[in-house]
């Protein structure tokens, strides 16, 4: 197994699905970051059978989590100071998803006013379904 | 301040009152010609609505206020291209509350806000028209004498009717409320009405297919239009827009105290015959959007009424 060092200050995302690295490491902007990000691909898991990781050292403050609920809420966050992992976070789903989801109604505002900002409210945890806050077009 | 972008943006003691004060307007509408003396309401309509924009013009005159506005976007900022954030800004400088009709959904939320005027929404396409909704509580309220305790009838285009939508989210908030959905299967009421607010509020409702068969049981059938502007294909309006046409045959067959509604303007889904039965309300409906909406800007605007 391929072996990357251990953090220092930082966080480790764990158990992202196989294949859906780039597209957190996109979501979470992280190559706007100057800091050290190590994306290791279909790590073995007994879970999963294969996984993704993300490492990230550096100031986490920068980096909004609550995006990564409405991505993955099955990705574990650890958070590592001194080398050691402090707290585990659980994710929920988001309350509000903005500039994530584009509204595909060819009826809703956002459709002719593209500075508007595109915002999503979670409108049923159970089956993960948000709504545009404008037309309140549905998507799961 | 507040404003007016959905049908249950009032709490249903909220709008209890806001019928009251509706039904004092229609008993004592001198106690309320000058009251909004020096106010003055901008009508904002991004597409043609003569009946709704001249109803809220109507209703301010009748406080004794004044008007301005423009009734399409071709007479707007909006052929330059503006944004409606912009035009909200400006108009808050010119007017004291606005009503809003614009073609894209979400249009009074976005103009509400950048507002700092009350804005009320008068219809955002095929989303919310809450002032129709109020309108339609007012009439039942006023002729049946309850919101509760109904039957209702809701025909025709039930998949675009925004006023339907909107209705039905208003009356599930009171008890002993079922619905009859009539309509071609085309047209159905969509699913998230169905699940989210009929479902899983435990409101009985029967989907059919023909009025005969249901008008009997009724104790009002809202009766809508099959919209041309919202199909995107020609052949399908054609095909569908005659569906359901209520005339003195099928009003034979419903109750004496049935009530007939419409948010108008029909086109031939009531046939004229219709018109002289007492049953039929739907142009005193009209004079109750007057009302209503004078109670909402009083209400905005804050205005005392004692």
């Amino acid at each position: 197994m391929l072996n990357v060092g251990k953090l220092e200050h930082g966080l480790v995302l764990d158990h992202i699905q196989s294949g859906k690295a780039m597209s957190i490491y996109q979501f979470l902007r992280l190559d706007k970051l100057d800091c050290q990000v190590a994306i290791i691909k279909n790590a073995r898991s007994n879970v999963m059978q294969k996984k993704d990781i993300i490492k990230i050292e550096g100031p986490l403050e920068l980096l909004d989590l609550n995006i990564l609920g409405y991505i993955d809420h099955n990705i574990t966050i650890n958070i590592i100071e001194n080398g050691e992992i402090i707290e585990k976070k659980k994710l929920t789903l988001p309350k509000e998803v903005r500039n994530i989801l584009k509204c595909k109604n060819p009826r809703c505002i956002t459709s002719i006013e593209q500075e508007l900002p595109q915002v999503f409210l979670l409108t049923s945890e159970e089956n993960e379904t948000y709504s545009c806050m404008y037309c309140e077009e549905q998507y799961s | 301040m507040r404003h007016v972008i959905s049908p249950l943006d009032f709490s249903v003691d909220e709008l209890d009152k806001l019928l009251d004060l509706a039904v004092d307007i229609e008993n004592y509408p001198a106690k309320y010609k000058d009251i909004c003396n020096g106010k003055k309401l901008a009508t904002l309509f991004y597409e043609p609505s003569t009946r709704t924009r001249l109803s809220f013009e109507s209703a301010m005159l009748n406080l004794g206020g004044g008007v301005l506005g423009f009734s399409s976007a071709d007479s707007s900022s909006a052929s330059k291209g503006e944004s409606v954030s912009d035009t909200m800004r400006i108009i808050s400088c010119y007017a004291d509350i606005c009503a809003i009709r614009h073609p894209k959904e979400g249009a009074a939320l976005v103009a509400s806000q950048k507002s700092s005027i009350p804005v009320i929404n008068a219809g955002d396409g095929g989303h919310q028209h809450p002032t129709q909704t109020l309108t339609d509580m007012l009439t039942i309220r006023c002729l049946k004498g309850r919101l509760d305790n109904l039957v209702i009838g809701l025909c025709g285009d039930l998949k675009f009717g925004r006023t339907v939508h909107s209705l039905i989210n208003a009356l599930v908030r009171y008890s002993g409320i079922s619905f009859v959905l009539i309509s071609p299967k085309e047209l159905r009421i969509p699913d998230y009405i169905r699940r989210e607010v009929l479902e899983k509020k435990n409101i009985p409702f029967l989907e059919v297919e023909k009025l005969e068969d249901v008008i009997g049981d009724l104790d009002l059938l809202y009766m809508t239009r099959v919209q041309k502007e919202r199909f995107f294909n020609e052949e399908e309006y054609i095909r569908l827009k005659d569906s359901y046409i209520l005339d003195k045959a099928k009003m034979s067959l419903a109750s004496e105290n049935m009530m007939v509604l419409h948010p108008l303007p029909r086109v031939n889904e009531i046939s004229v015959e219709v018109d002289d039965d007492p049953r039929a309300v739907y142009f005193k409906q009209v004079q109750y959007g007057v009302y209503v909406r004078m109670a909402l800007i009083l209400t905005l605007l804050e205005v005392e009424t004692c």
